[in-house]
């Protein structure tokens, strides 16, 4: 294949799948825990951590992290300050990410390098960040399986899953910096405006399926990784950005989806009738 | 007969505005006892307070003979929460994987699941009537299917006392019935200790040993026969007119009769 011949199309796939592996681990958790927006704040901080590393001429990515860490642990601990209105702590942590970048983007003098976080440059993958979003990916990986049974507790029941003896806040804490480490080093490849919708969307798409809780998420990751190579692939043949058609292949799916199954209930329904 | 819960002299405010005030009871291991008590009377808030979610503001909760503030053993309390399922109605999860979750304590931190531990979440929902549906996601059950495991999910864990917080809201008439009677066996053939607070007296009161009333802030212990009787003969019940009109109404304020 043609496509597979250049070095940095090679890379893009390898990094593409091992994103798409592990951003629906964290997805599912996060939209089952009603806090879907949680990918675009830490997204968007992580922009103020990329500014941040370009000033100071540190590493963008291991900036990100760090922001992303700052801005997990501060939505973790103001949705505990006011748990009725948690939805609250991510769109105050939001406004604060966005209006320190926007201050601290002022300062950078290569806007181009900070221009291609907003929304990504998977094909401008380097040797270090390939390591680092492989090292990255067995980590999060590694920790969701070990900690699969316990995430799921919390999701769909924090309190009984603390009366069952789950220790609540130690799981949460570990997925908070799984989840930061991840926005941010996503950040790098598919965008930080965009890394969000990669978290929801194959999750959304998996909820229309899955049969149970082992079947989406699964489902999830075979979505994920289905829309990062179709994306990649389309990007490079018709020469379009590529975090951008990535999302916009998994949403264009969703529609399909969504479509289909009211087609086949209306048909169902019909054929009951007769 | 040693005590489950022992409760004295328990004060307990949000703020300055007083919630519960020397409320004291007990409650012994094998009893089915309702908790009943108009909206606001502070039902929910002695719930939390038994489960080590709100510390008293003053007085003595006792669990197995120990102060709730050190009590570490919460896998001897089961809890089924009030619409145990709001919000999760549409969770993409099968019957036999909620229950299974309550296992965690046996199952262990890093640890998968065994044969063991899948052969009992099949009895937990077997005991429930529900063996057939442990592969049905929980979204595709009636309200009174979907509680039915919340029980099993309780069960499974083998507690010493199941507390439930109004396990009737949402569930239809039918289902009433035979989930009071299911609780009834569970309490009469394993001597399991239940806590529940109902707004459901009248049903209740044919299934329960004892009758707790909260009002106004205090709890009284209500004669069992008292209360039979006077619900029969339809006399103005001592927890008040309230308690009539809520009584027998689901979430969406169904009539449940």
């Amino acid at each position: 294949m043609e496509i597979l011949q250049y070095d940095f199309m090679r890379r893009a796939f390898i990094v593409g799948i091992l994103l798409a592996a592990i951003i629906p681990c964290i997805g599912i958790i996060v939209v089952l825990k009603r806090l879907s927006m949680i990918g675009d704040a830490l997204s968007h901080s992580s922009l103020a951590g990329v500014a941040a590393g370009l000033i100071m001429g540190i590493n963008p990515i291991l900036g990100a992290v760090v922001a992303c860490i700052i801005a997990a642990l501060g939505i973790e601990a103001i949705r505990k300050k006011i748990p009725k209105f948690s939805e609250m702590s991510i769109a105050i942590i939001m406004s604060a990410g966005i209006g320190l970048a926007g201050v601290l983007s002022g300062f950078v003098k290569n806007a181009a390098n900070f221009n291609s976080f907003l929304f990504g440059s998977i094909v401008a993958i380097n040797d270090f960040e390939m390591i680092l979003v492989a090292c990255i990916s067995c980590a999060v990986m590694l920790a969701f399986v070990l900690l699969y049974k316990e995430l799921f507790y919390i999701a769909f029941d924090e309190r009984a899953a603390r009366l069952a003896g789950v220790p609540v806040k130690i799981v949460n804490f570990i997925f908070t910096i799984l989840t930061a480490v991840t926005v941010s080093v996503a950040a790098r490849t598919v965008g930080a405006l965009i890394v969000s919708s990669l978290m929801v969307v194959p999750v959304a798409c998996a909820m229309q399926f899955g049969k149970s809780y082992k079947q989406t998420v699964i489902y999830s990751i075979c979505f994920a990784i289905f829309f990062m190579t179709t994306g990649l692939f389309v990007a490079y043949y018709a020469r379009l950005k590529p975090g951008g058609t990535i999302v916009l292949i998994g949403v264009i799916c969703l529609v399909l989806i969504l479509i289909g199954k009211k087609i086949a209930s209306k048909v169902s329904l019909a054929a009951g009738k007769i | 007969m040693s005590n489950a819960i022992e409760v004295k002299d328990l004060y307990f405010s949000y703020g300055n505005e007083p919630i519960l005030s020397k409320v004291a009871f007990s409650v012994h291991q094998g009893d089915f006892v309702s908790i009943i008590g108009a909206n606001g009377a502070g039902k929910s808030t002695l719930l939390r307070l038994l489960l080590g979610e709100l510390l008293p503001t003053a007085g003595d909760i006792r669990l197995f003979g120990q102060d709730v503030r050190r009590f570490k053993k919460w896998s001897k309390i089961g809890y089924v929460p009030q619409n145990g399922l709001s919000g999760g109605g549409d969770f993409p999860a099968t019957a036999e994987e909620i229950v299974k979750a309550n296992l965690f304590s046996q199952i262990g931190l890093f640890r998968f699941p065994k044969k063991v531990h899948r052969e009992r979440t099949q009895q937990a929902l077997e005991l429930v009537d529900m063996g057939i549906y442990s592969k049905r996601l929980i979204g595709n059950l009636s309200g009174g299917q979907q509680q039915r495991v919340m029980l099993a999910r309780v069960l499974v864990s083998d507690p010493e006392i199941m507390i439930l917080d109004e396990p009737t809201t949402g569930v239809d008439a039918q289902s009433v019935q035979s989930l009071y009677e299911l609780l009834f066996r569970l309490n009469h053939e394993t001597g399991l200790t239940i806590v529940m607070v109902t707004h459901d007296v009248s049903r209740s009161a044919d299934y329960v040993s004892r009758v707790l009333c909260l009002e106004e802030g205090s709890l009284v212990e209500l004669d069992k026969v008292q209360v039979h009787d006077e619900l029969s003969h339809k006399h103005k019940h001592p927890i008040g007119d309230e308690m009539k009109s809520q009584e027998g109404t689901d979430s969406h304020g169904n009539s449940a009769i």
